[in-house]
């Protein structure tokens, strides 16, 4: 089983995110992580791998700046056999489609029979790569999983709905979004981590990649951002103490002001 | 003739999702603004019902029939036949709710028509001849707003974005069909199952009730949905509730969970996470009970209950009884 999860650095939640004077996230000063839903797709990329009789291997596939590897090495000491980094000056400010080209691209010159995608990306991504990506490389495009099961060339995956899931299936190779109800991601060990120091993260250049002519970039982005600023503060929060009678009258008085009840 | 704007309709196991209705509403201001048409699609294995649904909300709505939906994901079987209708029609503008299938939708027609996406929305407005679409990133730490660099581009609306409002009298449908062009590998439907415990759908409620760790059980959650009952809404919960295995994923707020806009959310023993956060924050009125007085839901609430949840609660369950007589 050899598998590919697409998975993207993204700043760190926790962190103070920094605007360049453009507006843009300046992804140079910003700590980097894997992002936390993609770490959900590797969880399930390495226990199908785990899993498998004859065994496997799973490539971790990102487009982002050059600091990048650093962010890798994390991914790989979870257990995944080796990085491929695409990275170019010229694709800072790529838009979805340039993404999704590229990805595909890349994707093109790796041996995979399951590629694994999270759900979305914390950064302002509006979880619609995967499926491009899929569209492209013409791979049957299975999302929202619950349940992944690969048997006999096909993949069968639990995907969620609104009132539970619908099993479906088709023939590998397949890209399959992944969820957190597919379990929660493994702490690196730290034998994982020294191991992760001598494995293999490939980058490429967007010269390396076959994209069939279709421009990538920041300067053919299909969209632009205008404008950014921080939301209007909320009004003051009104804090309630006291006994427990007291602070639910406050509750349902306030709920009965705001037309609430 | 500026090309239109077309709401793209979607289907739910209960007829047209409640998303339809606002994002064509939306688009019906958009059109307003710019002077260009408004259209609906729906394109299904028989999109007839939703059709006339989606014509209640705008003047035009495009019927398209894909019998290779039957059986299948809906979003490989239709996406081939949508892109050839919107390369004939040339529309410039299409709007999808952010839902799964929504965005599933979006991404598939974003690479089939090398069209660009914005994901999220949570609101338009047109100026300098473009949509100019609002979002919020980072977990809500920034808004920002952005535009096509092409008069062209597919936009996801979150839910709640505006209210619904029907025209006065409802469009037309027409049916229209189409060859496509490109082809995409079909995913079949193999079977269905419901899951254990099918609580209320949180995606539409007007009240929610949540519920964190603090809760402590599965037991805690009987509580979380008295004070639900009493106040006319639906249950929710963290990660944190939802991975210790008291209430199914379907009721998860947040990053990975549901994104909500209820206009009354009251948290039970939630700190209010980063990752929570995003998903209730635009709510219009936030309740929090929490024994910490520096939890960070304490910095968004608009009213913070400095208490036990267990004995809170209850009080506010009574309470509510005695006014309902
Ligand atoms: C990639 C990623 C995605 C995530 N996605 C989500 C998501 O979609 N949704 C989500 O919710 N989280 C998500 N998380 C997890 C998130 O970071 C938090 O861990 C989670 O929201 C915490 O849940 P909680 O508030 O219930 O628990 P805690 O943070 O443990 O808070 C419990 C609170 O209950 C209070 N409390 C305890 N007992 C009582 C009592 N008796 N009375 C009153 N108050 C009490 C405590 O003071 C505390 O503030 C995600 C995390 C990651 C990394
Ligand atoms: N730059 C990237 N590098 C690798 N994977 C990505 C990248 N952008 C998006 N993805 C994948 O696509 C999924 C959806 O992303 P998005 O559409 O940006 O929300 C992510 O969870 C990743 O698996």
């Amino acid at each position: 089983m050899r598998i590919v999860v697409l998975a993207k650095p993204v700043p760190d939640a926790t962190g103070q995110e920094r605007l360049g004077p453009d507006g843009r996230l300046d992804r140079t000063t910003t700590a980097a992580v894997v992002n936390g839903n993609d770490e959900y797709a590797l969880e399930a990329a390495l226990k199908l791998v785990e899993a498998s009789p004859d065994g496997g291997e799973v490539t971790i596939l990102a487009m982002a700046p050059a600091n990048g590897p650093e962010t890798l090495r994390k991914a790989l000491a979870m257990g995944a056999t080796r990085g491929v980094l695409v990275t170019d000056p010229a694709l800072a400010g790529s838009c979805v489609v340039s993404t999704v080209r590229v990805l595909a691209a890349a994707l093109r010159g790796l041996t995979y029979d399951l590629v694994l995608a999270g759900a979305d990306t914390s950064d302002g991504g509006g979880g619609v790569v995967g499926a491009g990506v899929a569209a492209l490389l013409g791979l049957p495009y299975l999302s929202y999983a619950a349940r992944v099961e690969p048997a006999d060339g096909r993949v069968r995956v639990h995907r969620i709905t609104a009132t539970g899931y619908d099993i479906v299936d088709a023939p590998l190779p397949a890209l399959v979004v992944a969820t957190q109800a597919l379990g929660e991601p493994r702490y690196p060990s730290l034998k994982g981590i020294m191991a992760a120091r001598s494995k293999e993260i490939v980058t490429q250049s967007v010269a390396d990649l076959d994209l069939g002519g279709a421009e990538v970039g920041g300067a053919v982005a299909s969209t632009r951002l205008v404008d950014s600023h921080p939301p209007a503060a909320r009004a003051a929060t009104r804090v309630v103490r006291g006994p427990a009678v007291e602070a639910a009258r406050e509750v349902v008085g306030f709920l009965v002001e705001r037309r609430l009840i | 003739m500026p090309g239109a704007i077309w709401v793209l309709g979607e289907t739910t196991a209960t007829g047209m999702a409640k998303i339809s209705g606002e994002i064509a509403t939306l688009a019906r201001a958009l059109g307003a603004a710019s002077g260009r048409e408004v259209v609906g699609l729906v394109a299904d294995a028989d999109p007839s019902a939703t059709a006339t649904s989606l014509a209640a909300f705008v003047p035009e709505v495009l019927a398209l029939a894909v019998p290779a939906a039957t059986g299948h994901a809906v979003v490989p079987a239709i996406a081939p036949a949508v892109a050839a209708l919107v390369e004939r029609e040339s529309p410039a503008y299409l709007l999808v709710g952010a839902t799964p299938d929504g965005r599933d939708l979006a991404g598939t027609l974003s690479a089939l028509l090398g069209w660009g996406v914005l994901t999220n929305a949570t609101g338009i407005t047109w100026a300098d001849d473009g949509p100019l679409v609002e979002m919020s990133a980072f977990g809500g730490r920034l808004l920002t707003t952005s535009a096509f660099t092409a008069e062209r581009g597919i936009v996801t609306v979150r839910p709640g974005a505006v209210d619904g409002a029907p025209l006065a009298a409802p469009g037309a449908v027409r049916t229209v069909s189409v060859t496509a062009t490109v082809e995409l590998p079909q995913v079949a439907i193999t079977g269905r199952e419901d899951a254990a415990a099918t609580a209320a759908p949180i995606e539409e409620a007007r009240v929610i009730v949540a519920g964190g760790r603090g809760v402590g059980g599965p037991d805690g959650f009987g509580l979380v949905r008295d004070l639900a009952d009493a106040l006319g809404g639906a249950v929710g919960a963290t990660r944190a509730a939802v991975d210790s295995g008291w209430i199914p994923y379907s009721q998860q707020i947040g990053q990975t969970g549901k994104i909500v806009k209820p206009a009354l959310y009251l948290a039970l023993g939630i700190s209010g996470a980063i990752q929570h956060k995003v998903g209730m924050q635009t709510a219009s009125t936030i309740v929090a009970i929490n024994r910490d007085p520096d939890a960070p839901i304490g910095e968004f609430a608009d009213m913070y209950v400095i208490g036990d949840l267990f004995e809170v609660g209850p009080a506010i369950v009574a309470e509510l009884r005695a006014r309902a007589g």
